[in-house]
């Protein structure tokens, strides 16, 4: 049976109805054909699009629902079954892809709503990433500002300058509407507005230092934002409009006293000069933070700037490079110096550990030969003493012509030997320096008298004048080596003497006067005068043979002989002349040959320094002047001595003796008194040694007892009468200083205590 | 002045042949050498002390010598004595005639002790007599307004 799908309608079939069915089914089957033609469309255009599936799957969800819609078209009219099952069909599928599409949807719309939100977030990302890469580029921008403007102010580095171009630059990179710069005034007690941007002539305004902004701005390094009704930030006539914002920074001020090397970048500065910055007013500006850090930027490097000037003066920047160049290079050289100064440290020592070892072996060297020459000397002395002596004695015989001759020639030349050894040995001690002058009191003029009259025989047999020729001004007592002055001007005369065959010779002596000193040969010679010495010059010439000038550098060399050795008196002294320069350069003084050649004699000059025998003052110590048939004045005023005398007489005639060569004397009669007498400020003590009653050798033992600890022991004295022999041994035993025997003149006893004064013991004890 | 010439040229002669005669010797010149300003009676007063201590001297050799044991060594420490004094003065007879003393007091010849001692006593007041003649005439220059030759 046909079974009818359509049911009984309680109205009658309406065909105006059916015609607005008929056509909504239509459009709907439409749309539902095209929407998925659609999203086909549009997939299709699009790149990426993940649900293919889906919409495939939708699209036949569409479809059907499309196709189904479509087949309700012909159920409005009778239809044959086979549309009925197509409906069916239709139906069935679109019920299966609709719950499979809704199914798969709850999957996907998830995933699509977060699609959104990522895409949200991307977007945020992005417009941050813009914002930074604008902070970035305005730091970039406000590094170069940096940059130019310390280029600015280092190119210039003269202070003022600096400020000036500080204020101007500042201004143009921020767009400042004033600037303003106020300087610590010289007491520091207030700031002077000294530049500003617009104003061409400050008006000299001065605030105090201490107010409360000022000191905000001061204590930090940082920009500060401050009012701009403060005193320093009112610089602008009041307008009408909104001033703009004002920042203040500290400027530290460099003096080069206050600059302290190892306190960089720290300055430790006091002073600080205000830098006052205006925005325009007005504006809707306002002090970005890289503005405020551009500001204090710059503030610091001005006061580095301050520092290079000051340390420059330069002008320019090359010359800061220069600096940078030089500093550079003196770290590199100190460093260079102080490693080569280790090294040279560490050398010096080695060499001081060197020349140690090395002196100590040259002195014990030195030790060495010394005594070996000592040796020699003694040694080879004795023998030479021997014949000398057996010689004399031989000559004292009968003897032949030819015999006498011959120990005439023995005699002379052992002579020479010993004369030569003996030169030897001093000059060994004159070149090691171990030779020291015997400095004491001589008669100057007695010991030329004395050279003289050696001379004088020698002179008459060669049938030559002598002559001496004393300047009035020449002091009769000087103090040095006596005896070796005497030898240098014995050598000297001799010479002259030697190589003159006819004429004569003549001595000059006199006080060397500063100008004269100075010998053009010796220009390293240097002669001082002083209170207490003198020079004393002497001159020998001779009519003899004369000197080659070349020959002249010569002649006080070692062992150089310029004359042949024919001549029967030449003596071959070849060491005689050095040894003379030797004690002439010990006595601080110069000795060298004039001659104008060979046949026209020649002249020695040499210039020896000496002392001045100066008046003593202390009444303990003698002034003695020896000399041969001098008068004799002496003085040993206070001079405290003991005598120990157990005569009467005796001990007048001792105690007047002593009293009247001016001593303080205390006479004592008994061993123990004496004892007891002798301190530390008696010289001398003058004991008897004829007594009976009292042992004065032990007298003598127990005063050595008493100042055994002690120095500047007393002299002991032994006077005895008596000519025995023992006696003196028996004084020597017990310790004694000297014996003297009695009678005792006033010149004995006055010789005697210049002896002990002088020497310490007795010279001789007669 | 004429006197004090003469005085003084007889105290010259007189010093001399007391030198010559050996009375006295060198030394004595010595002593007088050391009168000075500040010693002006330097010498009176050691001849002074000469004469004392020899009296003396001279007393305890008699008593020593007239001893029934005769202690010649205390003798000859007199002698020493006296012999030292007189050396110190310069009165060489003295002097010499102690030395010969003391030679006896060696040999414990008292005998030739005694002798000595006579001599020596001798000896001594003559020197002393030329010494006191010696001052009288000093004295008298010098009150007579001159001064003492210093001879030597």
């Amino acid at each position: 049976m046909e079974y009818c799908n359509c049911f009984e309608s309680p109205w009658p079939a309406d065909e105006l109805l059916m015609k607005y069915q008929y056509v909504s089914d239509f459009f709907i089957a439409l749309a539902y054909f095209s929407i998925p033609l659609e999203i086909i469309y549009f997939v299709k255009k699009s790149a990426v699009f993940p649900y293919r599936w889906v919409l495939v799957q939708f699209g036949a969800f569409i479809v059907l629902c499309g196709a189904t819609h479509l087949i309700n078209l012909w159920t409005f009219t009778m239809h044959t079954r086979t549309v009925a099952v197509v409906m069916t069909t239709a139906k069935v599928l679109t019920a299966v892809v609709s719950c499979a599409t809704a199914l798969l949807l709850v999957h996907i719309i998830p995933d699509l709503l977060s699609v959104k939100t990522r895409e949200l977030f991307l977007k945020n990302k992005a417009a941050e990433l813009d914002r930074e890469m604008g902070l970035i580029r305005t730091q970039e921008e406000t590094g170069r500002h940096v940059r130019m403007l310390t280029h600015e102010i280092r190119s210039t580095l003269d202070r003022h300058t600096i400020l000036k171009t500080t204020l101007l630059e500042l201004g143009r990179t921020l767009g400042l509407e004033e600037c303003a710069l106020w300087m610590p005034t010289r007491t520091g007690l207030e700031l002077n507005l000294s530049y500003t941007l617009r104003h061409q002539n400050p008006v000299g305004l001065t605030v105090p230092i201490q107010l409360p902004v000022i000191n905000q701005v001061f204590n930090t390094s940082r920009a500060v934002k401050i009012s701009p009704i403060s005193p320093v930030a009112r610089l602008r006539p009041a307008g009408q409009y909104m001033p703009g914002e004002v920042v203040a920074v500290r400027v530290p001020l460099l003096h080069l006293s206050n600059f302290q090397i190892h306190d960089w970048p720290e300055l430790s500065t006091k002073r600080y000069a205000l830098m006052v910055l205006m925005l325009p007013s007005d504006s809707a500006r306002q002090w970005h933070v890289h503005e405020l850090e551009l500001v204090e930027v710059v503030a610091d490097q001005i006061a580095k700037v301050q520092w290079y000037a000051s340390l420059l003066g330069a002008q320019n920047l090359s010359s800061l490079l220069d600096l940078g160049f030089i500093l550079v290079a003196v770290a590199l050289s100190h460093a260079a110096i102080l490693e080569e100064s280790m090294r040279a440290r560490d050398l010096l020592m080695e060499q001081n550990v060197a020349l140690d070892l090395a002196r100590r072996e040259a002195e014990m060297a030195v030790r060495a030969r010394n005594d070996f020459l000592a040796v020699m000397n003694h040694e080879m002395g004795t023998p030479i003493h021997a014949t000398i002596a057996l010689s004399s004695l031989l000559q004292e015989t009968e003897l032949s012509p030819e015999q006498r001759l011959m120990v005439e020639t023995i005699l002379k030349s052992s002579n020479l030997l010993a004369t030569l050894i003996n030169d030897v040995l001093d000059l060994s001690r004159l070149e090691d320096g171990s030779l020291q002058l015997e400095i004491e009191t001589f008669n100057l003029h007695s010991l030329f008298r004395e050279v003289l009259n050696l001379i004088k025989p020698i002179a008459a047999v060669k049938k030559l004048y002598v002559m001496l020729n004393l300047s009035p001004d020449l002091i009769e007592h000087a103090v040095g080596d006596e005896k070796r002055l005497m030898q240098v001007l014995l050598n000297v005369v001799g010479n002259a003497i030697k190589f003159t065959k006819e004429g004569g010779i003549s001595v000059s002596a006199s006080v060397a006067k500063p100008d004269s000193l100075r010998d053009p040969r010796a220009p390293d010679f240097f002669p001082t005068h002083s209170d207490n010495h003198f020079y004393l010059r002497v001159e020998v010439k001779d009519t003899g043979s004369g000197i080659n000038q070349l020959e002249i550098p010569k002649v006080f060399m070692k062992f150089v002989q310029s004359q042949p050795l024919a001549a029967k008196n030449s003596g071959g002294r070849g060491l005689g002349l050095a040894i003379c320069k030797r004690f002439v350069n010990l006595m601080e003084g110069h000795i060298w040959i004039e001659s104008e050649g060979l046949g026209r004699g020649s002249t020695v000059i040499f210039i020896v320094k000496l002392g001045i025998p100066a008046h003593l003052n202390e009444s303990k110590l003698p002034v003695l002047h020896k000399g041969p048939g001098n008068q004799v004045k002496f003085i040993f005023s206070g001079l405290k001595v003991v005598v120990m005398d157990d005569n009467s007489v005796g001990r007048t005639v001792t105690k007047g003796l002593l009293v009247h060569l001016g001593c303080d004397v205390l006479a004592v009669s008994s061993g123990d008194e004496c004892v007891r007498a002798v301190s530390y400020e008696h010289k001398a003590v003058f004991l008897d040694v004829s007594m009976a009653a009292v042992d004065s050798f032990e007298v003598a033992v127990r005063i050595r007892e008493k100042f055994a600890k002690r120095s500047g022991r007393p002299f002991i004295v032994a006077l005895t009468g008596n000519t025995d022999r023992m006696i003196k041994e028996n004084c020597r035993k017990v310790g004694m200083d000297g014996v003297i025997l009695k009678p005792v003149s006033v010149d004995k006893m006055r010789s005697v205590l210049s002896d002990l004064l002088e020497h310490g013991y007795l010279v001789e004890s007669q | 002045m004429e006197i004090v010439g003469q005085l003084q040229k007889q105290f010259v002669d007189f010093s001399t042949s007391l030198n010559h005669e050996g009375f006295l010797d060198e030394q004595y010149l010595q002593l007088q050498k050391l009168q000075d300003e500040s010693n002006p009676d330097f010498v009176c007063e050691v001849v002074s002390l000469f004469f004392d201590d020899s009296e003396k001297l001279l007393n305890n050799l008699a008593t020593a010598l007239q001893q029934q044991v005769v202690d010649f060594k205390q003798v000859d420490a007199h002698v020493h004595q006296f012999k030292g004094s007189s050396s110190s003065i310069g009165a060489q007879r003295v002097k010499n005639m102690c030395v010969a003393f003391r030679n006896f007091c060696e040999e414990k010849n008292l005998d030739g002790c005694l002798r000595c001692l006579q001599q020596l006593k001798h000896e001594y007041f003559l020197v002393k007599n030329k010494l006191e003649t010696l001052f009288r005439l000093e004295r008298q220059i010098v009150e007579a307004g001159g001064t003492v030759p210093v001879i030597g």
